[in-house]
């Protein structure tokens, strides 16, 4: 019986494939228009802000604070169940963006995760591609 | 007050009363029975109706859905925003109706997701498809925790407790335990300990998502629904009287960099709603609004106007929502809603139904004289996307 496995996402997927394409050097790309400079995230081929499609990919620190979180204590996803608790969170890059992710390299997710705390990007890799992941700073 | 239009009225409802159909009845048959039932009780029958109103969930589509019932209707509208679709619906009816499109409009909703086994809340299933999605799977993100991580950064931002939010659940209980089709669906779903409940026991409750409770959340079950809304001319010689559609508003919000999580797209939707019916949420004696979790009630409490951002844990506190405190404040969720009543996915037309059995003098927690009702629906994921529809509703 194979091992359930974390569902991954599809690397080739029009909109998003650059950005995982980043992952494989470990970059953790964003978007922003050459026009009006509005932050366009998740990827798209359009600006949000302005009519052009003129998007420039930026790399972000990997630095960044968790927006808000959950404790997950029962899924029935049967990767997930076998990991909770475990904590997701909206964690807010530095540079803008807002990612939906795991907070990993913890104790207790019941004292040691709040909103506000400091985070920084860390990688699980899948084949040449990764996952990006947040743990304290 | 500005001069309320009355284009359109609620003059049929039905809601399917088993929670449980053992597998023994399709989506599509809930949503047949449910039809016949609603138009009987209109005093209208199949072929008066010729507006469609279906979100698609029976599994029929614009194409098939009128062959379904038999009917040729001139108006179809297959709107799908989650659970609030009722709302959108119940809109849009009175708008091609107002337009002389439609004269009888006919709205639906049939689920068996208790016999399907559906984790809806737990299953960590996405959206399906979107390209955000792809973004986002892999964290692992389960419906209720996301309603949670809304719940937390309002605890957060405003010091909210989850002793404010148990207040939720315990009015609904209350509520549940005046309906008996409420307390035979705590049977069938083999609730444990079926009676009215208190902080204490919400807050007791396991743990699902911190922070929200096992009390916290929604029940899943099987059912399904109807509601027929009429012109003015046929809703006076329906057998009922008119339950009328005051004011309509749609809206809907998503993740985006600085986004504000503790306010819903009812700060949209909701001015629009009122505005058009011209009363105010301080004149509602009712607030039928998705409580798939406390936080969404909490939350829509607030963005809706009934108190300011940020005061709805202190503003809900001690039994305020009751439906026999009628001086305080409006009565929320009198059937039991989701949490205790019924719950098979997409809520939004027992908001409606409810709404309106309250203007008749129909529900079994009734507001003495109740006027003024407001149903709110909350589509898709409140911490991400999501719909919002706000409807109003007045007594004849």
């Amino acid at each position: 019986m194979t091992e359930p496995t974390r569902p991954l996402p599809n690397f080739e997927e029009s909109d998003t494939a650059p950005f995982w394409e980043g992952t494989r050097d470990r970059q953790l790309r964003f978007q922003r228009c050459n026009d009006c400079d509005t932050v366009i995230f998740h990827p798209r081929r359009h600006c949000v802000g302005c009519l052009g499609h003129d998007l420039i990919w930026h790399d972000a620190s990997g630095q960044g604070t968790v927006y808000s979180y959950s404790i997950v204590r029962q899924s029935y996803h049967p990767f997930f169940r076998q990991h909770v608790p475990y904590v997701v969170a909206w964690v807010d890059l530095d540079e803008g963006p807002r990612l939906l992710s795991n907070v990993v390299g913890i104790g207790d997710p019941s004292s040691d995760v709040h909103c506000g705390m400091a985070v920084r990007v860390e990688w699980e890799p899948h084949g040449d591609y990764a996952i990006p992941l947040f743990r304290p700073l | 007050m500005s001069v309320q239009q009355r284009d359109a009225a609620i003059v049929g409802i039905h809601e399917f009363p088993s929670r449980d159909v053992e597998g023994e009845l399709s989506p599509l048959q809930i949503k047949a029975q449910s039809a016949s039932k609603a138009l009987a009780d209109a005093g209208l029958t199949w072929s008066d109706v010729d507006g469609i109103y279906d979100a698609g969930e029976g599994g029929a589509s614009g194409l098939t859905i009128a062959e379904y019932f038999g009917l040729s209707p001139t108006v179809i509208d297959t709107t799908n925003v989650g659970g609030s679709s009722y709302q959108f619906h119940a809109a849009h009816a009175r708008r091609a109706i107002a337009a002389s499109k439609a004269r009888v409009a006919l709205l639906t909703y049939g689920s068996t997701a208790h016999s399907n086994v559906s984790r809806i809340g737990t299953g960590g299933r996405g959206m399906g498809g979107y390209p955000a999605d792809n973004l986002e799977s892999f964290a692992g993100l389960t419906l209720i925790a996301n309603y949670a991580m809304c719940a937390r950064r309002h605890m957060f931002e405003f010091g909210t407790t989850s002793e404010q939010l148990a207040e939720i659940s315990v009015a609904t209980r209350c509520h549940a335990m005046r309906n008996p089709d409420a307390v035979r669906a705590m049977e069938d779903l083999e609730f444990l300990d079926i009676r009215e409940t208190t902080v204490d026991d919400v807050v007791n409750s396991r743990m699902i998502a911190d922070p929200l409770h096992l009390l916290e959340c929604c029940m899943i079950s099987d059912g399904g629904g109807a509601v027929i809304i009429a012109a003015p001319d046929v809703a006076r010689d329906c057998r009922h009287k008119p339950v009328w559609i005051l004011g309509t508003g749609e809206a809907t919000k998503y993740p985006e960099g600085g986004a504000d999580i503790t306010s819903s797209a009812a700060v949209q939707s909701g001015p629009i709603g009122f505005g058009e019916a011209g009363v105010g949420p301080d004149e509602m004696d009712i607030a039928m609004i998705y409580d798939s979790f406390s936080i969404t009630v909490l939350t829509i409490l607030e963005d809706l106007g009934f108190c300011p951002k940020g005061e709805g844990g202190h503003w809900v506190e001690g039994g305020r929502l009751r439906f026999d405190r009628p001086s305080e404040g409006p009565a929320l969720n009198t059937d039991g809603g989701g949490l205790s009543s019924n719950h098979p996915g997409m809520r939004g037309i027992f908001l409606l139904i409810e709404a309106a059995r309250q203007l008749r003098g129909e529900s079994t927690a009734q507001v003495e004289g109740a006027k003024l009702a407001v149903a709110h629906g909350n589509g898709g994921m409140l911490g991400s996307r999501h719909s919002a529809g706000t409807v109003v509703l007045g007594g004849d």
